[in-house]
């Protein structure tokens, strides 16, 4: 390894260029999902699917960490991505306290029908 | 067996002094360090905007004009800024310091574009009565439900903090952009390697708060439509 080898930054201005098409066209795909009809769940997994595609191709070639030692990417996104994903501890929280909410103007309950003998 | 002779055992070039075990400067690691913990930040805020969201009625008023065009275009602004940069650190590594100047001033023009949308966008939206802590009324009486349970007030609180922090991102870019730029002949290309990494981090973060915050909160039944503003 020498000083030479360091400075170069690998990676053709095509390719660059074909990366940032791509995420144009993601970026597109998910406006076009905005006006879909579909439940949050699954419009929420697509989106977040896409926007961690989005986010990989930013980092391995935008931010030349597919470039970069084997070592450095181990150190950095896997303890990225348990973090995050501990985070995640609160959603039953979430969920439960959603089901606790004060049920205004609530419609009267409505008597159970008198049981014939 | 002694340490000193086990030391033959290991591969040595990493750890005999004046190489570097990630092949990379401390600088670069620091502000790869530095963009780990950022986007933890964002990320705990995201969650927190997840948390609220999950367990209220949220509303979800944003029009397709002007809240989602503004999104989209400031989205392309910044993936722009993000190719132009890769271009300014590229002719940066080639020696071309005046060709990296350009390209880094053509980021910084898509920044600010980036910003001053954002403003605009942000400027309606305070038209329209939205605040940190209150909804506009007519939103209000739109995304009441069925059974009277208002819309969450911290839907202000949320959008503003995620949106504002990111901007704040963005502003600070800017101005890091515009120190790279003046003192580009001094740098080291590492160092304007670096600018564009927290650059590009800039843009990774929008790549998740734009379809968290903007798509999934679009109007698309047209609840604001029918009440008058």
């Amino acid at each position: 390894m020498n000083a030479h080898a360091e400075e170069h930054f690998a990676g053709s201005n095509k390719l660059f260029i074909s990366i940032w098409v791509w995420l144009v066209v993601l970026t597109l795909i998910e406006i076009f999902l905005a006006y879909k009809t579909m439940s949050t769940g699954i419009m929420l997994t697509i989106l977040l699917g896409l926007s961690i595609i989005k986010a990989a191709l930013i980092m391995a070639y935008f931010m030349h960490l597919k470039f970069e030692r084997l070592s450095l990417i181990l150190t950095l996104v896997p303890m990225l991505v348990v973090c995050i994903c501990l985070l995640m501890v609160f959603f039953p929280d979430s969920m439960r306290s959603a089901g606790l909410r004060y049920q205004f103007k609530q419609p009267p309950p409505v008597a159970p029908a008198p049981v014939e003998e | 067996m002694s340490t000193e002779a086990r030391a033959d055992f290991f591969p040595s070039a990493d750890w005999e002094g004046g190489t570097l075990p990630y092949r990379v400067g401390h600088r670069k690691l620091g502000m790869w360090l530095f963009i780990v913990s950022d986007s933890l930040t964002f990320s705990a805020l995201l969650m927190g905007y997840s948390y609220l969201r999950a367990s209220n009625v949220w509303p979800t008023p944003f029009p397709f004009y002007p809240s989602i065009v503004f999104a989209s275009v400031m989205t392309f602004c910044l993936l722009s800024s993000s190719l132009t940069m890769v271009f300014g650190v590229s002719a940066s590594s080639k020696g071309d310091k005046a060709k990296a100047r350009k390209w880094i001033l053509a980021t910084i023009f898509f920044g600010t574009a980036f910003i001053v949308l954002h403003l605009i966008e942000w400027s309606h939206l305070i038209e329209q009565g939205m605040r940190p802590f209150y909804l506009p009324e007519h939103w209000v009486t739109a995304f009441t439900t069925t059974n009277g349970v208002p819309p969450s007030p911290l839907f202000g609180a949320t959008f503003f903090t995620i949106t504002g922090l990111h901007m704040f991102h963005v502003a600070t870019g800017v101005i890091y952009l515009l120190v790279v730029t003046a003192r580009i002949k001094k740098l080291k290309h590492e160092d304007v390697e670096i600018s564009g990494l927290y650059w590009h981090f800039v843009d990774l973060v929008w790549m998740f708060v734009f379809p968290l915050i903007y798509i999934m909160s679009v109007d698309m039944h047209g609840h604001l439509a029918g009440v008058a503003h």
